[in-house]
């Protein structure tokens, strides 16, 4: 169920989210995304262009930060806008428990005629954040 | 090596449409970890108005991806992909994607320019119907680490 407008307000914190992310997950994302940048899934190039091992592809983790607002809201198509800066990579292991990272959210902003929220996305790995200026707009009931 | 400035408020159409199909709006969502049911369940879909499932908010990617493709891998544009990192991206959904949606990315070249030792390229893909109706604009920055 989408909330009600009138039910939220600024500074209300959504239910956090931690997820995991395996090697395996990153081809998958990889296939499916039709993204095969080898630093996304193979050491050796990573670490020729600089990286400390594998990272997940930044739009992976666009991807899996959004879901702390949309599983709030239930609905995906009530999303109208989502963007964010990638400033920290997550850099996945090659071991069965991958990379952890862990979301939060809060409503920044109302608009009362347009009955949309902006959340505020923070997502941390390893304790610091990987994504800046992480917002996602949505309709409200 | 400079960015050609040729390229800024150019369009740069793709001819091939992408056509959306529920598995491969399952697969998306499946690789993210999410089982959200209006993305792979078509009768909860339907149920909560949409012709079929929807896409993911950021599934918009993988619709422009050849046709952005295109235009950042021709050699006259400058960009070199090697040490190329993406620096922000943002999605305006007009309307959430469904599965059956035949989309056309017409990619344009916003602004190019220098920022500390960088090559920085902004791009926004238009996203359309074959009616030509909006369906999502897409604006990502990619950063080439230290060409400038």
């Amino acid at each position: 169920m989408t909330p009600a407008f009138d039910d939220v307000a600024v500074g209300d914190e959504l239910p956090p989210l931690t997820y995991h992310v395996t090697r395996k997950q990153l081809v998958q994302y990889a296939g499916a995304a039709g993204d095969f940048n080898s630093i996304h899934w193979n050491k050796r190039v990573a670490v020729e262009v600089g990286l400390p091992d594998v990272i997940a592809h930044g739009m992976f983790t666009m991807a899996s930060a959004g879901r702390v607002v949309t599983d709030w809201i239930g609905d995906p198509g009530k999303v109208k806008e989502y963007e964010v800066r990638f400033t920290r990579p997550v850099v996945v292991a090659d071991d069965d428990a991958g990379a952890q990272v862990e979301l939060t959210a809060v409503v920044g902003a109302l608009n009362a005629s347009a009955r949309t929220a902006r959340v505020d996305i923070t997502a941390k790995f390893q304790g610091q954040t990987v994504l800046g200026k992480a917002r996602m707009l949505v309709a409200l009931d | 090596m400079a960015l050609n400035h040729e390229f800024v408020g150019k369009a740069f159409p793709y001819d091939e449409a992408f056509c959306v199909g529920v598995e491969k709006i399952r697969e998306f969502a499946r690789s993210i970890g999410d089982d959200n049911p209006l993305y792979c369940d078509r009768d909860a879909a339907r149920r909560a108005g949409y012709p079929d499932v929807i896409a993911p908010p950021t599934f918009a990617i993988a619709v422009i991806m050849k046709a952005q493709d295109k235009l950042l891998f021709d050699p006259a544009l400058g960009l070199d992909f090697d040490v190329v990192v993406h620096g922000n991206q943002r999605f305006i959904h007009h309307r959430p994607i469904v599965a059956g949606d035949e989309l056309t990315a017409t990619p344009y070249v916003d602004q190019v320019r220098v920022m500390a030792g960088n090559d920085v390229v902004t791009l926004r893909t238009e996203v359309t119907d074959p009616a030509g109706n909006p369906v999502c604009t897409a604006l990502g920055t990619l950063v080439a680490r230290g060409t400038a």
